[in-house]
C-alpha cells in the first residue's frame, strides 16, 4: 500500500511524478487505501499549504461533438508556451452495465508524451450519469497543490456543469454553431449559467457569426452580463486560444477564490457523508440545514475528509 | 459463317490482369523481385510500400523506427522511383500502387520517372489506390483530416482525367471494409456511398462535360470471402447500383462509362494460423467467386499467399499464388463461356436481397450528411459487425476448420524450415535506408527544393488550385516523401481518425458472464477496477484485433483506455504511467515488434512504469514469442489464439499474480 502521507508531502513539494500514484490511492475504495486517502488530503489542505491550493481549476463541459478535446489541446500546448504545469482530469460518460468502460478521450487531446509538465487522467463516470467521477473532486483537490491548471473535462448539458461548479473554480461551458438546445436550457434554467462560454468552429463562417449573435443576445436577456463569450477555432491557424486563457484568468482574479472553494468542501463533504449515511444520517444530524449551519462553523483550512469525519463524529455524539 | 451458339462465347475471352502484391526494403532489391515477377508471367506490377512511405514519413523520422522496408518498398524520392522501376516498359506496364494518403506523390514520382524514360503522361496505365475514407474506416494509414484529403483525392482525379487520361486515379475499396469485418450489405453501402461522397467532391473541381470521363475511370477493390456464392452476388449487385448511380446521380450518358470495374485480393480475415496449408483451397474458392459469373468478373486479380497469418510471404509464396491464377485462366474453360448465372433464380435472389439491405443503408449514410460526415457511424458499425463474427466463431457457430473445428494434425512440412516459412526483411535495411535518404538530402539542390516546397506550401493553402503541378515539381526537385507529407500536414493539420470502438454494443454469454465476475472480484480487491491499456505502437494501422480485444475487455468490465493507432513508444508509456493503468496490451501485425516491443519496454521503463505487465499479439513468428517472452513479456497472442475470453482470463490472472491476489481463472 502506497503512503498516503508521503505522496500529499511530495504533491505538496510539487513534484508532478506523484500524480499518478496519489490518483491510484484517490480511485481506490478498499479500505485502508482509503485511510491513506485521507492522510494525503490532509497533507495538501489549506492548513498544511498555508493558504487554498495555487492551482486553477478549471471545469469544461459541453454536449458531445463540439470539440472539447480539440480546444483543450490548444489551451494545454498555449498553456505550457507559458511554462504553466497542467493536469487533466477526463472525465468519461460511458457507464456500461458490465461496470467497464472505453477511455478514448485521452487520445484526443495531443501532447507531447516527453512534457512531464502535461498529466493526463481518464476515469469513467460511473453509476452517475452524466456526473463527475466520485473521486474527481478529491484528484482536482490534491493535483491543485502541485500543478499550475487543473483542468476537470466532462461531457454533457445539464447536470453535469452543476457538479462541475462545486469542483471547479472557473467553468467554461462549450458550445458550436447550431448548439440551439444548449442556449434553450439556458434560458429555462436547467443550466446554470457559466463563468466564461466557448463558442468553437468559429471558422465556419457566417453560421458562427450569427450563432456569436445568438448566444449574446440569449446572454442578455438572462441578465448574465459578466459571463464572457469566447469565439476559438481549433483548426490551423488556430484562433480565440489566447484570449479564451486571458478569459479564464480573468475571472479567477475576480473571484473570492478561499471562499468559492470552502463552500465547495463543505458541500461536498455533507454530500459524500450523505452517500454514506443516508435519509437517516441527516436527521442524525438535525436535517441539511442544520448541518450546513454547522458544517460553516467549522474550520475553514479542513480537508474534505476532515469535514466528512467531523460530521460523522457529530452524529454519533448527538445520536 | 454460322451463329456461335449462345451458351459458347464466339472466342474465349481475355484473362484479367494477373498480379502479386509485392515490395518490400528497398528500391533495388524490389525491383529484382518485379523483374523476376514478370518473367513468371505475371502481367501487371502491383507495389506494396512500406508504412512511413505510406503515412508519409522519411526512412530517418522517429516513427518510422522498425518500420522501414517491412510490408512493402520505402520509397523516398524520385531517385528511388527510379530504381525501382528501373528497365520496366512504363509505356506497357499496368502499374497499381496501394497507396492512399500520399498518392499524389507517389503519382508524382511515378510521373516523374516515367518521364526519365522518356514516356509521355499519355501513355500511363495504372491506379492509385487513392480511397482515404477506408483508411478511416479500416486500414489506418491516413495523414491528413478528411476535407483536405477528400480535396487531394479530387485533385489527382481532376489532373489525370486531363492529363494521364489512361490512369485510374482512385481504386474504391471494398476490401479493407471485409477486412473489418463488413457483412456483404454494408461491404455495398459503405464503398457505394464513399464513391458518392468522391464524386461529389469531384464535380466541383471539374467542367460537368467531363464528369462522364471521371466516372469511367473511377474503379474499385473489392474482397472475396469464402462464401463464394453470395460472394458473387455481392459483386452483381454493387455492379447495378454502380450503373444506376451514373445515370440517376451523375447523368453519365454513356454505358461504357457506367461499367463497374473492379480489382480484387480476396478475403485475409479467414486465412488461419492453424494448418496454414488449408489457405490454398480457401484462396482457390475466394478466387472463383470474382471470376465465374462474366457479367460480374474481375479485370484484376492478385492473391494472397497462404501463409500471411504467419508472417511475410516468400517470392515462392506468391509464386503458388500466381500459379492458382495461371490455372484458372489457361487450364480450366472458365473464359469460355457467357455469363453462367444468367437466369439463375438463386443468384437473382441473392442479389435483390443484398440490394435491398444496401439501399436501406446507404439511405442511412446518406441522412448523416454522406459518408465523410458518416465516418463515426460506419467505423462503429464495422466493430460491431466484427465483434460478432468474432462471438460466432468462439462459441463454434461459425466453423473454421482446422481452427475451432477439426484440429487435430499432423506436423506441417511448409514450416518446418530454418526461415519459418516466412520472409524475413533484413534488419539493416533500416540504417541503410536512413543513411541513404541523409546522403540525398545532402547532394541535392537545396534550394530548388526549398522554392518546390514553397509553392506547394502556397497552393495547399489555396483551395481551389490543384495540387498535382506543385506536387509534380516537388519530386522533379527532389524533395523527399516525409517534406512532402510535412509541408502538407502544416497547411491541412493532423488528424485521428474515429476508434469505433464507443459505439459498440455490449456483449452478453455465459462464458463472459464468468469472466466478469472474476474483473469484479479482482477489481475489489485491488479497491479500484482492473484498469487496461490497450495500445498500437508503429505505424501499423490495422486496428480492428486491438479494437475487438478493447470491446471486449470492456465487456468483462474492465477499464479500459484505448487511443487508437500509430503511436510513438514514449506515448504509450506516458499513458500508462499517468492512467495508473494494471497491465499493458500490445498489437502489432506489421512484423515491427521486434524493434517497437523493446522500446515501448524501454520507455516503461524510463515513465517508471517498469512493474506493470506487458502482453502482445499480432502476427509473431513463434522463433520472436520466445525471445520476447525472454525479454520479460508476459504473453504472446498470434492469430491462432483466437479465444478472447481466454485472452481475458489471462490478463485477469496476470493482474492478480502482480498484485498478490488469489485469482479463479486464467493460466
Amino acid at each position: 500500500m502506497a503512503d498516503g502521507r508521503e505522496l500529499g508531502r511530495r504533491l505538496r513539494d510539487r513534484d508532478l511524478t506523484a500524480a499518478s500514484g496519489a490518483l491510484n490511492l484517490i480511485e481506490s475504495r478498499a479500505h485502508d487505501a482509503r485511510e491513506q486517502a485521507g492522510a494525503l488530503l490532509a497533507e495538501v489542505s489549506p492548513s498544511k499549504l498555508g493558504g487554498e491550493a495555487p492551482a486553477h481549476i478549471v471545469g469544461v463541459t459541453g454536449p458531445p461533438g463540439v470539440g472539447k478535446s480539440s480546444l483543450l489541446s490548444r489551451l494545454v500546448k498555449h498553456w505550457r508556451s507559458q511554462d504553466r504545469t497542467v493536469a487533466v482530469l477526463a472525465v468519461d460518460p460511458s457507464s456500461r452495465r458490465s461496470g467497464g468502460s472505453l477511455l478514448g478521450d485521452r487520445a484526443r487531446i495531443e501532447t507531447d508524451p516527453k512534457d512531464r509538465g502535461v498529466f493526463i487522467r481518464s476515469t469513467a463516470a460511473g453509476s452517475r450519469l452524466g456526473g463527475l467521477a466520485p473521486a474527481t473532486r478529491a484528484a482536482a483537490d490534491a493535483l491543485a497543490a502541485a500543478f499550475d491548471l487543473v483542468v476537470i473535462e466532462t461531457v454533457g448539458v445539464g447536470q453535469s456543469e452543476t457538479e462541475i461548479a462545486d469542483a471547479a473554480d472557473t467553468v467554461a461551458v462549450v458550445i458550436q454553431p447550431a448548439s440551439g438546445d444548449v442556449l434553450q436550457f439556458l434560458k429555462a434554467g436547467i443550466m446554470e449559467i457559466p463563468d466564461v462560454l466557448v463558442l468553437t468552429k468559429t471558422d465556419l463562417g457566417a453560421v458562427a457569426t450569427r450563432a456569436m449573435a445568438d448566444v449574446r443576445a440569449a446572454l442578455l436577456a438572462l441578465g448574465a452580463s459578466s459571463t464572457e463569450v469566447c469565439a476559438v477555432s481549433s483548426v490551423p491557424p488556430a484562433i480565440g486560444i489566447e484570449e479564451l486563457a486571458r478569459a479564464l484568468d480573468a475571472h479567477r482574479a475576480r473571484l473570492d477564490l478561499p471562499e468559492r472553494r470552502r463552500q465547495a468542501r463543505r458541500r461536498h463533504a455533507l454530500e459524500n457523508y450523505v452517500v454514506e449515511h443516508g435519509e437517516q444520517g441527516l436527521r442524525a444530524l438535525g436535517g441539511r440545514l442544520q448541518a450546513e449551519r454547522w458544517l460553516n462553523d467549522q474550520d475553514p483550512d479542513l480537508s474534505v475528509p476532515d469535514l466528512e469525519r467531523a460530521l460523522t463524529d457529530r452524529a454519533e455524539s448527538r445520536g | 459463317m454460322p451463329e456461335p451458339p449462345s451458351h459458347r462465347l464466339p472466342e474465349p475471352d481475355r484473362p484479367w490482369m494477373m498480379r502479386t502484391y509485392a515490395g518490400h526494403s528497398d528500391a533495388r532489391r524490389s525491383n529484382e523481385l518485379y523483374r523476376k515477377n514478370l518473367e513468371k508471367g505475371q502481367t501487371g506490377l502491383s507495389i506494396a510500400f512500406d508504412l512511413p512511405t505510406q503515412t508519409g514519413y522519411d526512412p530517418d523520422h522517429e516513427l518510422a523506427k522498425g518500420e522501414v522496408g517491412k510490408v512493402g518498398v520505402s520509397i523516398a524520392h524520385k531517385g528511388d522511383m527510379d530504381t525501382l522501376l528501373d528497365g520496366i516498359p512504363l509505356d506497357q506496364m499496368n502499374t497499381s500502387m496501394t497507396i492512399n494518403a500520399t498518392a499524389a506523390w507517389l503519382l508524382a514520382l511515378y510521373i516523374v520517372a516515367a518521364q526519365n524514360q522518356g514516356i509521355p503522361d499519355q501513355e500511363l496505365q495504372g491506379t492509385t489506390q487513392n480511397d482515404i475514407l477506408k483508411e478511416y474506416l479500416s486500414r489506418g494509414t491516413y495523414a491528413f483530416p478528411p476535407g483536405p484529403s477528400m480535396r487531394l483525392i479530387a485533385d489527382t482525379i481532376a489532373y489525370t482525367v486531363e492529363h494521364v487520361p489512361k490512369w485510374n486515379p482512385i481504386n474504391i475499396c471494398s476490401y479493407h471494409l471485409q477486412e473489418a469485418g463488413a457483412t456483404p450489405v454494408q461491404e455495398i453501402a459503405f464503398t457505394m456511398s464513399n464513391a458518392i461522397a468522391v464524386l461529389d467532391a469531384v464535380k466541383q473541381r471539374v467542367p460537368q462535360e467531363l464528369m462522364g470521363s471521371v466516372f469511367g475511370r473511377i474503379s474499385f477493390f473489392v474482397n472475396a470471402g469464402v462464401r463464394f456464392i453470395e460472394e458473387h452476388a455481392k459483386l452483381r449487385a454493387m455492379a447495378v447500383l454502380w450503373d444506376e448511380l451514373g445515370r440517376e446521380r451523375y447523368g453519365v450518358e454513356d454505358e461504357k462509362h457506367r461499367r463497374f470495374r473492379y480489382g480484387v485480393q480476396v478475403n485475409s480475415l479467414g486465412l488461419t494460423e492453424a494448418q496454414p496449408e488449408n489457405n490454398v483451397y480457401r484462396i482457390a474458392v475466394e478466387a472463383l467467386a470474382v471470376t465465374l459469373g462474366r457479367n460480374a468478373r474481375a479485370r484484376a486479380i492478385q492473391l494472397p499467399a497462404w501463409n500471411e497469418a504467419l508472417g511475410l510471404p516468400r517470392p515462392w509464396d506468391q509464386q503458388w499464388s500466381l500459379r492458382l491464377q495461371q490455372i484458372l485462366a489457361y487450364e480450366t474453360d472458365l473464359l469460355e463461356y457467357p455469363d453462367i448465372f444468367e437466369g439463375s433464380k438463386v443468384m437473382d435472389g441473392l442479389v435483390a436481397e443484398l440490394l435491398e439491405g444496401a439501399r436501406t443503408e446507404m439511405h442511412r449514410v446518406a441522412e448523416l450528411g454522406g459518408a465523410v460526415e458518416a465516418v463515426d457511424y460506419m467505423k462503429g458499425a464495422l466493430v460491431e459487425s466484427h465483434r460478432k463474427r468474432w462471438q460466432r466463431i468462439e462459441s463454434g457457430d461459425q466453423i473454421a476448420v482446422g481452427m475451432n473445428k477439426f484440429t487435430s494434425t499432423e506436423p506441417s512440412p511448409l514450416t518446418a524450415g530454418a526461415d519459418g516459412g516466412i520472409l524475413v526483411v533484413d534488419p539493416e535495411v533500416e540504417a541503410e535506408r536512413t543513411r541513404a535518404v541523409r546522403a540525398w538530402r545532402a547532394e541535392r539542390d537545396q534550394a530548388a527544393v526549398d522554392a518546390a516546397l514553397a509553392q506547394l506550401a502556397n497552393t495547399a493553402r489555396n483551395d481551389h488550385e490543384n495540387i498535382m503541378p506543385a506536387t509534380i515539381a516537388a519530386a522533379r526537385a527532389g524533395a523527399t516523401t516525409g517534406e512532402w507529407a510535412q509541408t502538407l500536414r502544416e497547411a491541412f493539420g493532423e488528424y485521428r481518425a474515429p476508434t469505433g470502438v464507443g459505439e459498440a454494443v455490449a456483449a452478453g454469454s455465459e462464458d463472459l458472464a464468468e469472466v466478469r465476475e472474476e474483473v469484479e472480484r479482482i477489481s475489489e480487491a485491488l479497491g479500484r477496477r482492473l484498469k487496461f491499456l490497450v495500445g498500437k505502437p508503429g505505424l501499423d494501422g490495422h486496428s480492428n484485433g486491438a479494437e475487438q480485444i478493447a470491446v471486449r475487455a470492456r465487456d468483462a468490465g474492465m477499464d479500459v483506455v484505448y487511443e487508437g493507432i500509430r503511436l510513438t513508444p514514449s506515448q504509450i508509456a506516458t499513458s500508462a504511467a499517468q492512467e495508473g493503468v494494471h497491465i499493458v496490451g500490445l498489437s502489432i501485425l506489421s512484423g515491427s515488434h521486434r524493434e517497437l516491443i523493446p522500446a515501448v519496454m524501454e520507455a516503461l521503463r524510463e515513465a517508471g512504469a517498469e512493474d506493470v505487465p506487458v502482453v502482445v499479439g499480432g502476427i509473431i513468428p513463434e522463433a520472436d514469442a520466445a525471445s520476447l517472452r525472454e525479454a520479460g513479456i508476459a504473453a504472446v497472442y498470434t492469430p491462432k489464439d483466437w479465444n478472447l475470453n481466454g485472452m481475458m482470463r489471462d490478463i485477469i490472472s496476470l493482474v492478480a499474480e502482480r498484485h498478490g491476489v488469489q485469482s479463479a481463472v486464467g493460466a
